[in-house]
């Protein structure tokens, strides 16, 4: 799976809320896009992630 | 009371705060001492782990307004815009279009793209553009909540070069006119103020003073004076004569 443009293993099946949680993340400080698509937050537990989707976590930082 | 009123929220202070450029610990005090009650912010892939996330250190109460920085096209600003309002922090959001490298300029055809598309799906849209009337008008009628038209290029500090042309969009244009982008010091915010703008933006003149909250607190004050001379409206000017001010009559022998 290639998460923010980095590659990274998925150990069992997961969701988008599973990965989120074992990466460290608060979820409602991300919005997450899978394959070029929002995941909207509340399918953060149904939507599943596999090998080959090209995610996308995303934040506010300090911009003008 | 006097406010600026925006996408349906009413705000006291006229001091839109950029957060770039300031380490995470100075945010909250820079806000604070710049009173402001809006703070822009950009949109990035989240850090590994979801370490120092800037929502931490903005007060609450004040709105945001993240930006489309890093949009090039009107259908990427379209994307980071949506994804801002998924964060769940509200609907405002300041359009940027930039495709020019060396000036920063805003691309104001695809800014107006963007804005009709957005507006339709309910965002309040600040577009940020160069400061011309016929595409200011064409944001107005895309569903535009403000204007933003830069005083001079991004992160510049040169001040107000595009006053005159400001000051037409001011008098022709019924929406708020926010000077964003090249303010760089107070006086300058002062004189965006009694021109007649509905508000200024500032980042880097901030932060790049030597002491930020020391600045914030400077443009706080200018701004205020500047609103209220354009208020209180401004007296005549002779061009080539004078006026005494004390009486001309009543003298002492």
């Amino acid at each position: 799976m290639l998460v923010n443009g980095q590659e990274k293993t998925l150990g069992s099946e997961a969701t988008v809320k599973d990965f989120l949680e074992s990466e460290g993340y608060k979820l409602h400080r991300v919005v997450v896009e899978k394959n070029g698509v929002i995941v909207p937050k509340k399918n953060f537990e149904t939507e599943k992630l596999f090998e080959t989707d090209k995610v996308e976590i995303i934040w506010f930082v300090g911009g003008g | 009371m006097d406010l600026l009123n925006i996408g349906g929220k009413s705000f006291s202070s006229r001091f839109i705060l950029g957060s770039g450029k300031f380490s995470l610990e100075i945010t909250k005090a820079v806000i604070e001492q710049g009173g402001a009650q809006i703070a822009t912010l950009a949109l990035r892939r989240a850090n590994a782990g979801g370490k120092e996330n800037i929502l931490d250190y903005i007060p609450k109460g004040i709105t945001l307004l993240p930006n489309t920085s890093g949009a090039r096209n009107a259908l990427e600003a379209v994307r980071i815009a949506r994804l801002a309002r998924e964060l769940g922090c509200g609907d405002f959001v300041k359009i940027e279009v930039i495709n020019d490298s060396k000036y920063l300029f805003p691309d104001n055809a695809e800014t107006i793209k963007a804005t009709e598309i957005l507006a339709k799906e309910g965002f309040v849209v600040m577009p940020y553009m160069f400061p011309d009337l016929i595409d200011a008008r064409r944001l107005r009628d895309a569903g535009a909540a403000s204007i933003m038209p830069l005083g001079a290029p991004i992160g510049s500090n040169k001040g107000l070069l595009t006053r005159d042309f400001i000051k037409i969009l001011i008098d022709e244009i019924a929406l708020p006119i926010i000077v964003d982008a090249g303010i760089g010091k107070p006086s300058q915010a002062c004189e965006a103020m009694e021109l007649g703008a509905a508000a200024v933006m500032a980042n880097t003149a901030i932060a790049t003073a030597k002491d930020a909250r020391l600045m914030a607190a400077a443009f706080k004050s200018a701004i205020e004076a500047g609103r209220t001379a354009y208020l209180a409206g401004f007296g005549r000017v002779l061009e080539q004569s004078a006026e005494a001010s004390s009486p001309l009559t009543g003298f002492l022998e």
